[in-house]
């Protein structure tokens, strides 16, 4: 495996599959430290307020604050809920989140697996999510809960289905599911990135209007399965208090916590890979070595991650029914037509 | 024993472990939520074997899917009912009856394995990746197919909707 750099220097042992392993749980755990910030000083950026300012310098270490404040909360059991699976659900979302970074390439130099199905797999262990969220609103024993489970599954299904048509052209315009096969494909500068079409002569522009409905198409559903608003309605404060995690506190709170971050970061590294050259430079070679490419990765996921606080404070949340709208009637035609469009440019291109 | 043939064991650990879960809990919905390690299970089992595109599908399919979907059958039927559903108990007999006819089952499944002179085909190894091979054989050899159950869902999904309508 010449594309992992672990293995390259400690050897084909136990030690680095365990480092390989660690680096993506270690990273998670400071993003979501930094993303907590974000979305705190984001919002009060957008509210015009000063957000948290007495911890630390402007209050940057506000999330540790917070971190140890969820550890040391008592860990509450309400009586009457189901317990081994109250317990279980937790995990298992958290699992779903964390196995999707499995795949991701920081670097061409770093991808923990190399799959031939990598695009596809992120996909698919998602719905370990589904499953969490279910286990976690029925076993609460509690009738918020329970709504917010089934909303949050009924809404990641139907967003499940525009977001696979998006990643199903990605895959015939690469003509391949690999994760670095995809961006590598993508080199020579932000000209050929897939948001542009790929690399190609010029009239591959005539494919932008399809290239970039499936952008904006991959990106609103992946704010619903991420549960972000607009469409945060498994847990609208204002109707089912907090949705599927209302009985949860301390720990098990924070790990359902951390997997929605988590979340955010998968699927912001996906609009990444699939649209924004991944861990290329804009600038085709210049700054382009392994290092670096770990900084580009990092910077264009985590603005995605910024555009996800930055709507969740500018709009409004959107009703059930509008939001079934949104997917079936709206989504799905137009991810149909642009699929249709993407395969006609992946069948021209030379 | 290698640390292939450890994760093997570990995974078919899991499977027959949840498998169990799945058949002797009472509540149902123990059984449904038990069927998720089961199916996870039987992905990395076939991950094991080098059939990754078989993997994934196995959890696209399963757990996205087919789980759900019980889980929400089970879910919705227990709260318009109003009664918690458990599967009933056997009956003596039955589980009398029952136990012998897997035991002879299983005998007779093991004496087939150890004796019947089996004609395995050569191992094909595919270059990088099961993938390709899955491709080029469902729109080559196996393109009829797979037409045939595109139309079948196509029917089944417009039925649904149909279905779905009708209360309108």
């Amino acid at each position: 495996m010449e594309s992992n750099i672990i293995l390259q220097l400690f050897g084909d042992n136990i030690w680095s599959y365990l480092i390989i392993v660690a680096i993506p749980l270690v990273f998670v755990i400071i993003y979501a430290l930094v993303a907590i910030l974000g979305e705190l000083k984001v919002a009060s950026w957008v509210q015009d307020r000063l957000g948290p300012m007495r911890t630390g310098w402007k209050g940057v270490i506000q999330p540790i604050a917070e971190v140890v404040k969820l550890l040391q909360k008592e860990d509450i059991t309400p009586k009457n809920v189901n317990k081994p699976l109250f317990n279980t659900a937790p995990f298992v979302m958290f699992v779903g989140s964390f196995a999707a970074f499995a795949v991701i390439p920081f670097s061409s130099k770093f991808i923990p697996a190399d799959l031939n199905v990598g695009l596809f797999y992120v996909f698919a262990v998602s719905s370990f999510a589904v499953i969490g969220i279910l286990m976690g609103g029925w076993s609460s024993n509690n009738k918020y809960s329970m709504l917010g489970g089934i909303r949050s599954a009924a809404q990641m299904i139907s967003y499940e289905i525009p977001m696979a048509l998006s990643i199903l052209a990605i895959a015939a315009l690469s003509q391949s599911l690999n994760m670095n096969t995809i961006i590598e494909l993508q080199n020579g500068g932000f000209w050929n990135w897939n948001i542009f079409g790929g690399s190609g002569p010029w009239y591959k522009l005539l494919f932008l209007p399809f290239t970039l409905i499936l952008f904006l198409i991959y990106f609103i559903g992946s704010l619903a399965e991420t549960n972000r608003t607009p469409f945060d309605i498994p847990e609208g404060e204002s109707e089912i208090v907090a949705g599927y995690h209302t009985e949860y506190s301390g720990m098990k709170f924070a790990m359902f916590f951390f997997a929605e971050y988590a979340n955010m970061f998968v699927v912001s590294a996906l609009v990444t890979i699939m649209f924004f050259g991944g861990w290329q430079s804009p600038f085709g070679d210049f700054l382009n070595d392994p290092i670096m490419q770990i900084v580009w990765f990092l910077l264009k996921s985590m603005f995605f991650v910024f555009v996800q606080i930055w709507l969740r404070w500018t709009l409004p949340r959107v009703r059930v029914d509008q939001l079934m709208y949104i997917t079936w009637k709206v989504m799905l035609p137009f991810a149909f037509i642009a699929f249709l469009g993407i395969a006609t440019w992946a069948m021209l291109k030379p | 024993m290698n640390t292939l043939e450890l994760v093997f064991y570990l995974f078919a650990f899991i499977v027959v472990l949840s498998a169990m879960g799945v058949v002797f809990s009472r509540k149902l919905m123990y059984s449904a939520f038990s069927l998720l390690f089961t199916f996870f299970g039987v992905a990395g089992l076939y991950a094991v074997l080098n059939a990754d595109f078989l993997a994934v599908v196995q959890i696209m399919i399963y757990v996205g899917g087919i789980l759900v979907l019980i889980i929400f059958g089970v879910m919705l039927t227990s709260k318009v009912t109003g009664v918690d559903i458990v599967s009933g108990g056997t009956g003596k007999t039955l589980y009398i009856g029952s136990t012998v006819v897997s035991a002879a089952m299983l005998f007779f499944l093991t004496y087939l394995y150890n004796t019947v002179n089996w004609h395995l085909p050569e191992v094909t190894k595919y270059s990088e990746t099961s993938l390709d091979a899955i491709g080029n054989l469902l729109l080559t050899k196996y393109v009829l197919t797979f037409l045939v159950a595109a139309i079948l869902l196509l029917i089944a999904f417009i039925g649904a909707a149909l279905i779905a309508r009708k209360g309108n």
